[in-house]
């Protein structure tokens, strides 16, 4: 039996994912071989630390209760820094600003010879030859599957099952929110104040949907995508972003007609990248609806390869976060 | 030139053939064929819409065989403008003076806006129109839409345009 630790940094919906995740499949991976143990979970109030590992079940149960994991004041760093472990899973909001908290955790983490799996976009999309470089240096793993397309295996699927590939240009759609308002809009022919009022009504949009809607969600993701599958540098500002607030239920309506979708496509290929609203013919298969993710590479041996899936939740990203830890469990 | 035909054919075995072997005898490139079995004319015929790439001179010759071996030319048509693309402006589109806005592609000699549909919901709101645009190959095309793009923004117009990996070759 192997035994690998881990410490949550970030407790919200993501991370809670992840620790039930953990809970579901513990028995199933100790039948492989695997035993996830995890030792630190920290949220902004606090933090519950057991070298023998935690209770996730007691721990899920009083974040529900009181808001927080806290048992003590230990901080993100003294976990990162002091708790023997091998994987930090670093899931706190995404910062598109400076990257922080999620970034200076990161290189902790790194500094301190930990493996490092992320859902957190902001350092990502700001510093990521950095924070590669910094694994790298410090011999290990550096996994970011989460990041982009929730659940969508994407990276994997370019970097594993496509090694041998040039990939010559991806094209997707990676923000539900935004693909769930422009489905609406032409569904319904509704205008876009009112679809947005009702996506965030049902909670897929955010209260403040600027990130979404005026494609920075989307460039970010762009801008992680490329910088790995392309060992690019990019950052958030060498991405050409238009949104979708401006698009009127009659435009959905005329591109209906003529057999298009409009879908805020992103696009990364020929050294540029952007995320503009596209017409995408009805039958192709990145025309996919509702919340859903969608990204088509193109390949030189393979071709064409599209892969869709959910692109939120909890749990569907805790689905690409376990997949991360156990290929590190499995190759360390 | 590039010929755009229809042709009507007996329906027996071995007609397409008959119908193809002209166009290649006379050094044609033929660059589609959309043969339709299930459509017959009201003249019990076939349609078959064929198009090609052939040298000008040879045009008369070719229809005179053609007939000579009982295949009937329906339509003879030049294709001039092979490329296509449709786009989507939203914005206050007439008031920017939709008139000038085709006109800049108009003017190019090399492409045209070929269809246009409009919807206006209310005045003071912004409208959207549906445009196709079609050129003499795909690097005219290119060159239009480069046009258009700095047009709309000039004019302050969203344009939204195909994906763009799906319709260049890989």
């Amino acid at each position: 039996m192997k035994t690998v630790r881990l410490s949550l940094i970030g407790f919200g919906a993501v991370g809670q994912g992840v620790a039930q995740a953990i809970l579901q499949k513990k028995e199933i991976l100790k039948g492989q071989g695997i035993d996830l143990c995890v030792v630190g979970i920290s949220d902004s109030k606090g933090s519950e630390i057991n070298a023998r590992g935690i209770d996730l079940k007691s721990a899920l149960l009083r974040k529900k209760q009181k808001g927080t994991v806290a048992k003590s004041n230990d901080s993100a760093f003294d976990i990162i820094r002091n708790v023997e472990h091998e994987i930090v899973v670093e899931a706190t909001p995404t910062n598109i600003k400076n990257g922080e908290p999620g970034l200076s955790n990161m290189s902790a983490a790194f500094n301190s010879g930990r493996h490092v799996v992320t859902s957190n976009k902001g350092p990502l999309a700001l510093c990521f030859s950095q924070l590669k470089e910094a694994a790298e240096d410090n011999g290990v793993f550096f996994r970011y599957e989460a990041t982009v397309g929730g659940a969508v295996p994407i990276f994997n699927l370019i970097h594993e099952s496509l090694a041998g590939n040039r990939v010559i240009g991806i094209e997707g759609i990676l923000n539900g929110t935004t693909n769930y308002i422009l489905t609406r809009m032409e569904q319904e022919r509704l205008p876009y104040e009112l679809v947005l009022k009702e996506a965030q009504e049902l909670g897929i949009a955010e209260t403040d949907p600027t990130y979404d809607v005026e494609g920075i969600d989307s460039a970010c993701k762009l801008v992680i995508l490329a910088n790995s599958v392309f060992g690019q540098a990019a950052t958030y500002r060498d991405v050409e972003v238009t949104g979708i607030t401006k698009i009127t239920p009659e435009a959905l309506e005329l591109a209906s007609k003529n057999n298009y979708v409009v879908k805020l496509i992103c696009e990364a290929g020929n050294g540029t990248l952007t995320v503009a609203p596209r017409l995408v013919p009805k039958k192709h298969p990145l025309a996919v609806g509702g919340t859903l993710n969608v990204a088509s590479i193109l390949t030189d041996l393979a071709g064409r390869i599209t892969i869709s899936g959910k692109g939120a939740g909890s749990i569907e990203t805790a689905s690409s976060i376990l997949s991360d830890i156990l290929y590190i469990a499995r190759n360390s | 030139m590039i010929v755009s035909m229809t042709l009507e054919l007996k329906d027996i075995p071995g007609q397409l053939v008959l119908a193809l072997a002209p166009i290649s005898e006379l050094h044609g490139n033929i660059m589609s064929v959309v043969h339709q079995h299930e459509e017959k004319t009201p003249r019990g015929t076939i349609p078959v819409q064929v198009t090609f790439e052939i040298d000008q001179g040879v045009l008369d010759e070719l229809i005179e065989k053609l007939e000579k071996s009982g295949v009937g030319v329906a339509r003879v048509g030049e294709e001039r403008l092979r490329s296509s693309v449709s786009v989507v402006l939203i914005g206050h589109i007439i008031h920017s003076d939709i008139g000038d806005t085709i006109d800049r592609i108009d003017k190019t000699g090399f492409a045209e806006v070929v269809d246009l549909s409009l919807s206006m919901p209310a005045i003071e709101k912004t409208s959207s129109a549906y445009l196709v645009i079609n050129a003499e190959g795909e690097n005219e095309l290119k060159n239009a839409l480069e046009i258009l793009r700095e047009v709309a923004i000039k004019k302050d117009l969203l344009m939204i345009e195909p994906i763009r990996l799906n319709s260049e070759a890989a």
